[in-house]
């Protein structure tokens, strides 16, 4: 009796587990399925045509790519270096460093719309407003969305995503090897620079992936931060509006006048996401293991 | 100042935070001697070990009254350069620690950070010269660009000794550096120190006493952060003037 | 002798040490009378540390100034929306004032004759959403999470545990999309909805969101209990089943406590699966069968078409506030009992 009720109950565990997966797996096949028909290396570089039922979507992938690209060089290098103050000049036990550690854990999860909230407010509404009374009174070239905006918008976004991975990397560098290396004559800023920062450059890699990957598939943040549903042309200034690959499947999905027709497109737009935050976080998923495997041993 | 006292301990007293480490430590330890520091766990030999060279400076809220000097001059001034006190004060810790890096980036690290070599070919002279020191050169010559992580436990506290010699140190601070390795290795290393104090004052940090009375011309015996006493080793065993330190060698505690 | 600067130091040491000894120091190597002794018949070192220290001072210098403003502009997040909503509290701009979202009719209705900016609707429909994702999420997760930290084989346990975090890693939009297209279609032929899109279908989609964060954080939980409390358990002859529902799920609780709480607050914000998945329509009622629209939604959908500056568009930044407020806090009493968690096991082991 009471072996069935134990096996019961692993079964249904068991049961869960599997509808989890059952559900990704549902979702994944069912784009792949819709979304391969209409995929073609013309539908990867061409340019929507006929209020997007025909065409391709290139000037999505390449304002995603703009954006991440912009995005990263900033968050990345920032969050480098804040995770550089928190795990080696910050004093752990300090009232200043657990407060701004708990912001920072407390930004991770405050909603993305906000950010883009964030963004209008500070970015274009502040900031943009006051370059443009300073250089171009009278005009509107940097206090309205573009995709530089939308870039820093995305990186005050995923900087958490990088400052938590890399203070965490370098907190697991034992403290011998800082001990050996100042024991030798190097400075601390030589320290962190030959001995703690290589050690921990899976996680700068991690971190930054993670980032990007993030910043590839949020869209909340960039509704009013400088998306475009179309474009005619590229962006080639960092104060234009650029299309996104996000914002084109939501756009697609409730503006088209005719769903059925742009059906194929929306779905293979879909696919291409997928892949790209898939391979993405993939990656970030296999470094991380074999860090933590090669920090453990 | 005397000239045969490389380092001057002055009523020594060290604090984490509320709690006392050191209690009233005097000690002059003499050029180009090994000194063996001995006595329980816990009654504070790495913590006076540590405060020779500043390492304590590491741990917040610790703080050392009292006077340490290094040729005469004040290490605790603020006039002293802790990086350049330290280039001069090497350290060998209980686990080896080598970098994960290759054994030519272990032992050319140091004079990298310290700009000593100008080129290549110099950084490779010095980096075969310690590694002969250390008595390490014949077991590694093959295969300098491995990883250091590649060698026996006694290979790479050899390396760290090796390390620590490469930025032309004039003092080796060592705590416990046999602990953790088994017979041989450790005869490898007390054979290594033997060589070294031809040229290095030595300091050693060792619970086992036959290490201690094999390798040092001066012993100190700490007990509960105070240096009971410190004497020629050969008397300090044979003729302990204390009763703590007889009890002690004698094994009746610790 | 003192040492009064770091170059005289060098000096003086040098010319000390080169009175005849019988303890040559190596810093005497430019004494030609102990050469061959020392390993280096090098001179003593170039005194250059004073560059080298210089450049670590202003190494930190620079990084802990860049700490600053990043963390500065962490905290001006909360008041940059604050202060755009902030007017509201002094004045009464388009009809509108900081009462608005408090004063009946319960209907918000920005267009109109009359606009409404009750948001009881709005924060009804947040919550129904919400709670609808949560009954469908915790179940799954949790036991998934029992599942792989306790009776998985451990081969299995390594590939489950990334393939969740596939789900983790599909952007909202996709799911959102995914609701839209086809499962909502699904649905309603299956139960025959009066609305395709309604409160089920954007919970079920927030589910697909919530699930991942559960599981980890819960999974997580699971794992940093120590094997001896199993092992105990065990010996005393129970079941591996028993020993996880008596013995291991209790010791973890806050540990899965601050993983509902972290989904709770993930769900609460989440934006772009219930724009896409909910019908987006602010009707008041309890009914999970019909539209809804949530606090998120509002902002995404009518920003865009604002007046900047205006009654409505502040309107929107206020409800940006409520959002930060209440995902801040669910996130700190999270944080709070992770923490718990940790001392805990900390204390016991
Ligand atoms: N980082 C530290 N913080 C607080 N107390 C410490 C620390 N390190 C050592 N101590 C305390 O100082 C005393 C001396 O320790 P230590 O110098 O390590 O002894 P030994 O090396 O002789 O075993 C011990 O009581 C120990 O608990
Ligand atoms: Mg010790």
């Amino acid at each position: 009796m009471r072996r069935m009720v134990d096996r019961t109950f692993v079964a249904m565990t068991l049961a869960a587990t599997l509808v989890i997966l059952a559900m990704i797996a549902i979702i994944l096949g069912n784009v792949v399925i819709h979304g391969r028909d209409r995929l073609s290396w013309e539908f990867l570089t061409a340019a929507p045509e006929q209020g997007m039922m025909a065409g391709g979507i290139f000037p999505a992938i390449y304002g995603t790519v703009l954006l991440v690209f912009l995005m990263s060089i900033v968050a990345v290098p920032f969050g480098v270096l804040v995770a550089i103050y928190f795990a080696e000049y910050a004093r752990a036990e300090s009232r200043l460093y657990r407060w701004t550690r708990m912001a920072v854990n407390n930004l991770a999860g405050v909603p993305s719309i906000v950010f883009g909230l964030f963004g209008l407010g500070f970015f274009i509404q502040t900031i943009g407003h006051g370059i443009d009374q300073v250089l171009y009174p009278g005009y509107l070239v940097y206090g309205q969305p573009s995709v530089l905006w939308a870039a820093m918008t995305m990186a005050v976004l995923t900087l958490p995503v990088v400052i938590i991975t890399v203070e965490e990397t370098m907190r697991a560098v034992p403290q011998e090897y800082r001990e050996a290396s100042l024991a030798l004559g190097a400075t601390r800023l030589q320290t962190i620079l030959r001995v703690i920062l290589p050690q921990a450059w899976s996680g700068v890699m991690t971190g930054a992936i993670l980032a990007i990957s993030r910043g590839a598939g949020e869209v909340a943040p960039v509704l009013f931060t400088g998306a475009a549903y179309f474009l005619p042309q590229l962006p080639t200034r960092a104060n234009e509006q650029f299309m996104h690959l996000g914002y084109h499947i939501y756009a697609m999905s409730t503006q088209s006048p005719d769903v059925e027709a742009t059906k194929p497109i929306l779905y293979s737009t879909v696919f291409v996401l997928l892949v790209l935050t898939f391979l993405l976080n993939l990656t970030a998923i296999l470094i991380r293991n074999r860090m933590r495997r090669w920090t453990t041993r | 100042m005397d000239d045969q006292i490389k380092i001057s301990v002055k009523s020594a007293n060290f604090f984490y935070g509320s709690q006392q480490a050191l209690h009233e430590v005097n000690i002059s330890i003499r050029r180009c001697f090994v000194t063996a520091l001995i006595g329980p766990s816990g009654c504070g030999k790495s913590t006076f070990l540590r405060a020779l060279n500043r390492m304590n400076d590491l741990i917040p809220g610790t703080r050392l009254e009292g006077r340490v000097e290094l040729d005469g001059q004040d290490v605790y001034s603020s006039s002293m350069d802790v990086i350049q006190l330290r280039r001069r004060v090497g350290m060998i810790f209980q686990r080896s620690n080598p970098f994960p890096m290759s054994i030519y980036e272990n032992v050319a690290y140091g004079p990298r950070v310290n700009g000593l070599m100008k080129n290549r070919a110099e950084l490779d002279v010095t980096v075969e010269k310690t590694l002969r020191s250390a008595a390490l050169w014949d077991e590694v010559k093959d295969r300098l660009a491995r990883s250091a992580m590649s060698l026996s436990g006694g290979q790479q506290q050899r390396l760290c000794i090796a390390r620590a010699l490469a930025v032309e140190p004039e003092v080796l601070l060592m705590d416990e550096p046999a602990s953790a390795l088994d017979p041989i290795s450790t005869a490898k290393v007390e054979e290594l120190i033997y060589e070294l104090k031809r040229t290095y004052t030595i300091v050693i940090v060792t619970h086992n006493m036959q290490q201690a009375a094999r390798v040092s011309d001066e012993t100190g015996f700490f007990l509960n952060g105070r240096l009971v006493e410190f004497a020629e080793t050969k008397k300090l065993f044979t003729a302990p003037a204390k009763r703590e330190t007889e009890d002690y060698i004698t094994g009746r505690f610790g | 002798m003192k040492g009064n600067s770091r170059i005289g130091a060098e000096n003086g040491v040098g010319k000390m040490e080169s009175a005849p000894s019988r303890h040559a120091d190596n810093t005497a190597a430019d004494d030609p009378a102990t050469e061959g002794q020392t390993p280096f018949s090098r001179p003593l070192f170039p005194p250059q540390s004073a560059v080298r220290n210089r450049i670590d001072r202003l190494g930190e210098l620079f990084i802990s100034a860049v700490a600053f403003v990043v963390i500065a502009i962490i905290f001006l997040i909360f008041i940059y929306v604050a202060r755009e909503a902030a007017p509201l509290a002094w004045r009464t701009i388009d009809g509108i004032s900081i009462w608005s979202p408090l004063q009946t009719p319960y209907t918000w209705q920005p267009v109109g004759g009359v606009p409404k900016f009750n948001i009881l609707p709005l924060i009804v429909g947040t919550l129904k959403v919400t709670l609808i994702a949560m009954l469908l999420a915790t179940p799954l997760a949790l036991a998934a999470a029992l599942y792989t930290a306790e009776f998985a084989p451990p081969s299995l346990r390594e590939w489950i545990k990334p393939a969740v975090e596939v789900l983790a890693g599909i952007p909202s939009v996709v799911i959102g999309f995914f609701v839209l297209i086809v499962l909502a279609s699904w649905l309603q032929d299956a139960f025959g909805f009066q609305f395709r899109l309604n409160a089920l279908s954007a919970g079920i989609g927030l589910a697909f969101a919530v699930i991942p964060l559960i599981y980890t954080v819960s999974e997580d939980a699971l794992t940093s209990v120590p094997k001896l409390y199993r092992e105990a358990s065990l010996a005393l002859g129970a079941s591996k089943p028993q020993t996880a529902v008596r013995v291991v799920l209790p010791a973890a609780s806050p540990g899965i406590f601050a993983a509902l709480v972290l989904g709770f607050g993930r769900a609460i914000g989440e934006t772009m699966i219930v724009l896409l998945a909910s019908g987006n329509a602010s009707m008041l009622s309890l009914s999970p069968f019909v539209p809804v629209r949530t606090l998120s939604a509002t902002i995404a959908s009518e920003l865009g078409e604002v007046v900047f500056g205006g009654g409505h568009y502040r309107v929107l930044f206020l409800i940006g506030v409520v959002l930060f407020l209440i995902t801040s806090l669910l996130n700190w009493i999270g944080a709070r009992y992770n923490r718990r968690l940790r001392q805990r096991l900390s204390g016991a082991a």
